[in-house]
């Protein structure tokens, strides 16, 4: 947005990927993180209607202007349209929490929420929980304590207790149950998850 | 000699794999290295890709995107038993977003809800679904039977070809007969197990691009060397030129071992339409299209003296996985305990459901639940401790003391030692002794699986001139760590750390090894990685040794350093030694054959668990859970433990949440979804202690590692039941012990039934 609130261009995916490091995988064939269709265009609408508005978030601390289909989800347009793959679509229907990320501040199931419902809030992933290289203490936590398995939920409950340690400093092991109750464990490590909350809990007090 | 069956592996019996020993060489001879001595092998290592997990950078199928990608979508059938009379592509191919459509069947039967029928491949996901309702089908619909007791009555429509019920296998050992008659007490029992769904987080996704006549696949599977095979053999084309790559999976305790038909689909549409194609299963497809563990029927009839020494065991088993074959359940039975008379009958039963798949310890499951639950009974019976009852029985050769010798059986130590961290002497000495509206109990079940893993596989340890160490090998970690069991085994046998390892997994072009289930990942790649790595080792010894000035067997690794043995002053950094290589060094390391017919190599363990029962609301609580395993040598403990915690948690959940409900009137799963279909989260999770009895079987591998996979699934749900029971006075006989099932089981004693 320039000076006067005005959008002059919308942030191309591309632009955006750089800001905040969706990395493309080293695999062989290697899928390039810009999908485009068939006539070369950016996937998603071009043209701002009443089906398709025009939306705007801070992603990750990045803002971001963009046209969506009225129907498109938060976890779509996270995953599909911006490449941040971290929250993952494991039911789509609001039951397992693995795609949950923070919408100010607050923990949501991203294919739960409809695009146009995030308008002009700050949307925090889990690429956006690492700060200038360093891991978060949760993250730290997770991989010290083993706090996970497939790693495929991770992300979620990752959210999750960012969110709770962000609002409780000293949580009790019944808060920090709470917190994770709405997120699955298919692997089954919830001991070692709920153990690595705690300990960053810990962690973070101490400063 | 029979083609074989693309998609077989998908639904295989994990007996098959284990028995395909490919070339097995006699074992070299080992040096045997006492746990005390290793500095990274047995300790706690946190997993090398940790931070890729926790920042959201480890690429799962479904985050993979490319350039001009399709969406590709299965048509399935909403019958559940129907003959296709004619299928029309026209109006989907009309469609502007569809690229390609394909008929997955020309005509013939469909047999189950959600049976393929079609696949398309479109410009976006909802395109692709809203093309799927412009296929037309036309079918004759047929009647069918979704419920088990309805499949085996006289007159039910059939299944197939076949009647519904066939004979699945049996065993019979010594005289049943004159075993009975021996027998001072007897009882008979009846337990039934239901539809567990694996439900993994991520959904089965394949993703296909070809170039040329070479095809890439995307898979999330358990095993990128089987997928290979079996989409060279379906589209007919080299083996060589089908490369299967996995980098992370989100979970598939089964269901995930072979060719899937949605991946063959991905494959041809992307051919058809000359571009990537990407297909990714909804929850919902996952919850009835890509298997569940089969259902059982066990009638129990077994004798003991009145010293606890049993004298016969019948069994027969209704098993049932759907159009699939189901599982086999005898093993518990015919190897778990000494038993000289022993009758085992197993039954499949077909009905119109997807047919069903290995299921994280498949058949040992099911057969543990009703072995140990009648064990805990007879004990009841025979007023003795069910310990003491176990350990009156225990066999010390296979086959309940009938066949070879085991290699290693550390049983007794896991008994004793989980009887003391749970507090075996706090249980109801009578089952339901204990009075009050809220009963605590405490029960115990015990374990064996074969963990051997397979002679033959393959891994490759390149040292580069930089010093850099990789591994490569075609194996795939699924969550259980084999990226750092891999990096430890080889840091530890050239002093380095884990860290320094770059671990080369998930792609089906790597040397050879098995799938990533049965238990077979760690005692199959570990021991592959430590003989690369010994001769690693063994060339760099000697090509240091005339600098140490000391021959190469007086040398070791150590602390980044090759160190002279008796002078550590002595000594040649790692990187220094490398220097020389012009060129990579590559060293072939195998997994050699074991002795397998002087001895029988098994894991075994023992679980113990308490719980409160609610006699009111029939509510059930795991209060803790302790499990001791002997799974030969821990290789790290920190994923060892985590394999342990999952095996508890999703027997809890299977024993108390998990069933797949089918509607009798349509054939479709009526839960298909994570809301109805219940599984365990962190409030349903007791306190739970991994115990291991550290016991390494040097006659199995150069390493002594048995796999772990399965072993804590087994005893779990089975342990749970059992302290219901001695809460409660009764066995539910059923999972899941729902608290309506456990109210029933609750109003039968009263009423003075069993």
């Amino acid at each position: 947005m320039d000076r006067s609130g005005k959008t002059k261009k919308l942030v191309s995916r591309r632009d955006f990927l750089k800001s905040v490091g969706g990395g493309a995988a080293g695999l062989g064939i290697v899928p390039r993180v810009l999908g485009r269709d068939a006539a070369g265009r950016a996937a998603g609408p071009d043209l701002e209607t009443e089906e398709n508005p025009r939306i705007t978030l801070t992603v990750n601390g990045r803002k971001i202007v963009l046209l969506v289909e009225a129907r498109e989800t938060l976890l779509e347009i996270l995953r599909d349209r911006l490449r941040l793959t971290g929250a993952k679509r494991v039911c789509n229907r609001g039951e397992c929490g693995g795609c949950t990320v923070l919408l100010d501040g607050r923990p949501v199931y991203a294919c739960h929420l409809l695009a146009v419902q995030a308008d002009g809030q700050e949307v925090r992933t889990v690429e956006g929980l690492a700060r200038r290289g360093k891991l978060h203490p949760l993250q730290q936590a997770f991989i010290d304590k083993d706090g996970y398995q497939c790693g495929y939920c991770t992300p979620g409950f990752l959210m999750a207790s960012a969110a709770l340690l962000e609002k409780t400093k000293a949580p009790s092991p019944e808060e920090i149950k709470t917190a994770l109750s709405g997120n699955l464990c298919r692997c089954g490590n919830y001991q070692k998850i709920y153990a690595a909350v705690n300990a960053a809990a810990q962690e973070m007090r101490k400063g | 000699m029979r083609a074989r069956d693309p998609f077989e592996d998908a639904y295989f019996d994990y007996r098959e794999h284990m028995q395909a020993r490919p070339g097995a060489p006699p074992p070299p001879p080992q040096e045997a290295t006492p746990a005390g001595e290793f500095k990274h092998i047995g300790k706690y290592t946190p997993r090398i890709d940790g931070a890729k997990i926790v920042t959201g950078r480890a690429r799962y199928t479904h985050d993979l995107y490319f350039d001009d990608m399709l969406h590709g979508k299965l048509l399935r059938s909403p019958h559940a038993s129907a003959e296709i009379v004619s299928i029309d592509l026209g109006p989907a191919l009309a469609h502007p977003e569809v690229k390609a459509a394909l008929k997955l069947k020309e005509s013939g039967r469909v047999r189950w809800v959600g049976d393929p029928v079609a696949c398309l491949a479109a410009t976006s996901e909802r395109a692709a679904e809203e093309a799927l309702a412009l296929v037309k089908v036309e079918y004759k619909v047929l009647p069918h039977v979704v419920d088990d007791a309805a499949a085996m009555a006289d007159g039910a429509p059939r299944v197939g070809d076949a009647p519904n019920v066939a004979a699945a296998g049996q065993a019979t050992r010594g005289d049943i007969e004159k075993g009975f008659k021996d027998a001072d007490v007897v009882i008979e029992r009846d337990y039934r197990t239901n539809w567990e769904v694996h439900q993994p987080t991520e959904t089965h996704a394949s993703a296909a691009a070809w170039d040329g006549d070479s095809l890439t696949v995307w898979d999330s599977t358990q095993a990128v060397q089987s997928v290979r095979d079996g989409l060279a053999r379906a589209l007919e084309m080299p083996a060589g030129k089908v490369r299967v790559l996995k980098e992370y999976m989100g979970g598939g305790f089964g269901s995930k071992l072979g060719l899937n038909d949605f991946t063959l689909a991905a494959a041809k549409l992307a051919r058809e339409a000359g571009r990537p194609v990407k297909i990714v299963m909804t929850r919902r497809e996952n919850s009835y299209c890509v298997g569940y563990r089969p259902s059982t029927r066990f009638h129990i009839r077994i004798g003991a003296k009145k010293d606890g020494t049993i004298t016969a065991l019948q069994m027969k088993n209704y098993n049932c996985g759907g159009v699939g074959r189901g599982d086999r359940c005898a093993e518990p039975f015919t190897d778990m305990y000494k038993i000289p008379n022993l009758k085992v009958e197993e039954y499949a039963v077909q009905l119109n459901a997807c047919a069903s798949r290995a299921t994280r310890a498949p058949g040992h499951t099911q057969g543990t639940l009703a072995l140990e639950g009648a064990m805990e009974e007879l004990a009841a019976a025979l007023k003795m401790d069910p310990l003491e009852l176990r350990l009156k029985n225990y066999a010390r050769k296979s086959k309940g003391e009938t066949g070879l010798e085991y290699s290693l059986k550390a049983l007794d130590r896991c008994y004793r030692a989980g009887a003391e961290a749970i507090g075996w002497a706090r249980r109801n000495k009578i089952p339901g002794a204990g009075s009050g509206r809220v009963r605590r109990g405490i029960g115990m079940a015990s374990q064996i699986w074969p963990g051997a893993g397979i002679p033959g596989t393959m891994a490759d340890l390149k040292i580069f001139s930089d010093g850099c160490v990789e591994i490569e090998c075609g194996t795939q970690d699924i969550g259980t760590g084999t990226r750092t069991h891999i990096a430890v085994v080889a840091a530890e046998t050239l002093g380095l750390n884990p860290s320094d390892i770059t671990v080369k997994v998930g792609n089906s072009d790597y040397p050879w090894a098995p799938i990533s289930g049965g238990s077979l990942t760690t005692p199959s790649v570990a021991p592959a990685v430590r003989d690369a790595a010994l001769k690693a080792a063994d060339y760099l010894k000697e090509s240091v040794s005339k600098r140490l000035g000391a021959p190469p067997d007086a040398i070791i690794l150590a602390d980044k350093k090759l160190v002279l043995k008796t002078d550590p002053a002595k000594a040649v950094e790692f990187k220094e030694a490398v220097k020389m290589l012009r060129i990579p060094a590559v060293f072939h390391g195998v997994r050699a054959g074991y002795p397998d017919d002087k001895f029988d190599f098994q894991t075994f363990g023992a679980h113990f668990a308490e719980v409160e029962v609610d006699t009111g609301t029939g509510k059930i609580r795991v209060l803790k859970h302790v499990a001791a395993h002997d799974i030969g040598r821990v290789v790290n403990r920190q994923t060892a433990e985590s394999q342990v915690l999952g095996g508890i948690t999703q027997g809890l959940s299977a024993a108390l949440f998990e069933e797949k409900l089918m509607d009798a009137e349509t054939g479709a799963m009526v839960n298909a979804n994570l809301h109805d279909y219940k599984i365990a989260t962190v409030r349903d999770i007791p306190e739970i202690v991994p115990l291991f009895m550290d016991t390494p079987d040097d006659r199995l591998n150069n390493l002594g590692v048995k796999g772990l996979g399965e072993p804590p699934r087994i005893p779990s749900s089975a342990a749970i039941a059992n302290a219901v029971y001695n809460a409660i006075g009764i066995h539910v006989g059923e999972i899941p012990m729902t608290p309506a099932r456990v109210r029933a089981a609750f109003k039968r004693k009263k009423e003075g039934r069993s």
